[in-house]
């Protein structure tokens, strides 16, 4: 035996050998090493360009903007891992406030109808989930589908108007009102899911299920279990996150979220290293993509850049962030997957 | 637990009759086969002959259309590779079943993870890691670390991994689909000591598919050549030959010709 077999990893040798720190080395070795970079870098930017950027006031409009997208992208890292996608987890995280309120209407104490609005977004994840996995049609499809029909029922149930949140003032502040709680439900949701996703079996079936199906099959995996329950997971989690939006501001619009709220948290997931063939993927590296949207968003609208611009600002940044870091993750050894 | 050939007079795996259609298709057309413990059964035959469809229905990973497996004299239906795993048989899939984007140590114990005691029973990542290092150590192939993704090894050693993991997980009855088609002449060494100190132990029963004619007979008790989903020759090793195989071969090709 010529090599000896060794415990020590030893991923990613190569041009990063080279890097001046150690320390530096190592964090861009990791998945989400190189989004970690980049947020502290534009943190730095909008810091030295503004000094409003890291005063307690702005960072609170940060941390709301963050959660809810953070929050979106741990169920959708799920299923981008499994080679799925939920179109319509913006449309799911509207629905849910109104169920909630219809309960409380109807003399439930608030948090069982929290409770059977979560559950109700379950049953939606779990019909998806059948008819992707059973039915054999593209979740692309089914969730597009579904994108339509939730907006529909929303609509329908809400007659169009916005519903009140239910609740005392002590259930709202630790539900959302309180100017961090949203963020930290978040921070809560992704220290779970980054515990599911990298030390449990069910996150290593899902990247078994996503990295090579009919080898997960032959060793046993039960895949379809795996990406139902990851729907489920993830129109569950999106519900949660309606209903503390919901919470915070205090009431519900029936097109609330939508589409936009999905490609954020798809978006966070991607930019924080989330591989979107499928087989790879990090929830850590989810928040620093959610976090480095916001700084973005709220970096820009504090320099008070032409609404017009706007976008075209933020779109240019989101593709510039997303391909430092698959560069990155190419010299990592990784390869673009 | 150990219970030589001859105590027991039930081949540790049979099958009786086996049909398997993909639609259109007859992969396998009443097949039948056996294997006790101690020996080991080698599989030739063409490509599409139906050896990996038959080996995929006694893993439990396809169920047939018709047909009944036996395993130690009694009559089971697999519902899942789970459930004809319970009764210790394990399989070398010819893709080799691994995950390119999981590690060496992942991939050895996917679906059969080691967990920590105590809820929530999360993954005990350090002990698969020294147990895959211990296995493949065993074995003597040559692997940089067991924490390097799969997708990053060559053919020869993801073959080895997954033969290793088939091996160090207690198999009674083990499978193995083309075991050795990657590999370089020392890792084949390596992996046909191996299977001879298997067969050396008496209570384990292999079924090796193969391509390589003079290997599989001087490896096997029993050899037997699938065509067009059909057995069309069964045989102890030592009364046949290489040439004697090629022969039949030959004239079971000549004849599908005149037809
Ligand atoms: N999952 C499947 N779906 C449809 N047809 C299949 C499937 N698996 C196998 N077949 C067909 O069944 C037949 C037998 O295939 P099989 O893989 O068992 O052959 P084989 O003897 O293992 O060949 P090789 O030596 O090339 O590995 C082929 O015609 C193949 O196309
Ligand atoms: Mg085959």
């Amino acid at each position: 035996m010529e090599q000896k077999l060794s415990t020590s990893a030893t991923p990613g040798q190569g041009a990063l050998q080279n890097a001046p720190f150690g320390f530096l080395r190592r964090l861009l070795l990791r998945p989400e090493g190189s989004i970690v970079v980049v947020a502290i870098g534009l943190i730095i930017y909008f810091e030295s360009t503004n000094a409003n950027f890291l005063t307690n006031l702005n960072l609170e409009t940060l941390s709301q903007f963050v959660a809810a997208p953070v929050i979106i992208a741990c169920g959708e890292i799920m299923l981008l891992i499994c080679r799925e996608i939920d179109l319509s987890a913006g449309q799911v995280y509207a629905l849910a406030p109104f169920i909630m309120s219809i309960g409380a209407k109807a003399g439930l104490p608030v948090l069982v109808a929290f409770g059977g609005a979560l559950v109700i977004c379950a049953a939606v994840g779990l019909v998806i989930g059948l008819i992707t996995v059973y039915l054999k049609v593209p979740s692309f499809v089914t969730t597009l589908g579904m994108l339509f029909l939730i907006t529909g029922i929303t609509l329908t149930i809400s007659r169009g108007f916005p519903a009140d949140t239910p609740g005392g003032p002590v259930l709202s502040s630790i539900m959302g009102q309180w100017g961090y709680s949203e963020f930290l439900w978040a921070l809560g949701v992704v220290a779970v899911m980054h515990v599911v996703l990298r030390h449990s079996r069910w996150g290593l079936h899902t990247i078994a299920t996503g990295g090579n199906i009919i080898a997960a099959a032959e060793s046993g995996i039960d895949i379809n279990r795996i990406k139902i329950g990851n729907f489920i997971l993830t129109s569950t989690l999106a519900g949660f996150c309606g209903l503390i939006e919901a919470f915070r501001i205090g009431s519900t619009d029936p097109l609330a979220g939508g589409s936009n709220i999905m490609f954020l948290g798809v978006a966070s997931g991607v930019i924080g290293g989330t591989a979107i063939a499928g087989g790879a993927g990090t929830v850590i590296g989810g928040l620093v993509g959610g976090i480095v949207l916001g700084v973005l968003q709220d970096g820009f609208t504090l320099q008070g850049i032409n609404a017009f611009a706007f976008d075209i600002i933020i779109g240019a940044a989101i593709l510039v962030a997303m391909i430092t870091n698959i560069y990155l993750a190419g010299r990592r050894g990784a390869g673009p997957t | 637990m150990n219970t030589p050939s001859s105590a027991s007079p039930a081949p540790a795996l049979r099958a009786e009759g086996i049909v398997k259609r993909f639609g259109q298709v007859e992969a396998l057309s009443g097949v039948a086969m056996q294997v006790a413990n101690g020996e080991m059964l080698g599989i030739l035959g063409d490509n599409g002959a139906g050896k990996s469809t038959l080996l995929k229905i006694l893993t439990g990973f396809h169920r047939p259309d018709a047909g009944q497996i036996y395993v130690r004299g009694e009559a089971q239906n697999f519902t899942s590779v789970d459930h004809a795993r319970s009764f210790g048989i394990e399989c070398v899939y010819q893709d080799l079943a691994l995950v390119n984007s999981l590690s060496i140590f992942h991939n050895m114990f996917l679906n059969r993870e080691l967990l920590r005691p105590g809820w929530p029973h999360l993954l005990d990542h350090n002990e698969m890691r020294h147990r895959a290092i211990e296995a493949l150590t065993d074995i003597g192939v040559n692997i940089p670390s067991v924490d390097v993704e799969v997708g990053r090894l060559s053919g020869g050693q993801r073959q080895a991994i997954a033969v290793a993991r088939a091996v160090a997980s207690n198999a009674r009855i083990l499978l193995l689909d083309e075991p050795l088609a990657a590999m370089g002449a020392r890792e084949a060494g390596l992996i046909i000591d191996l299977i001879e100190r298997l067969k050396a132990r008496g209570d384990i029963a292999i079924v090796m598919i193969a391509h390589n004619y003079a290997q599989t007979l001087a490896l096997c008790d029993h050899v037997m050549l699938m065509q067009h989903g059909e057995v069309t020759y069964k045989s102890a090793a030592k009364d046949t030959s290489v040439v004697e195989l090629l022969e039949i071969v030959r004239r079971e090709y000549q004849d599908a010709r005149r037809k």
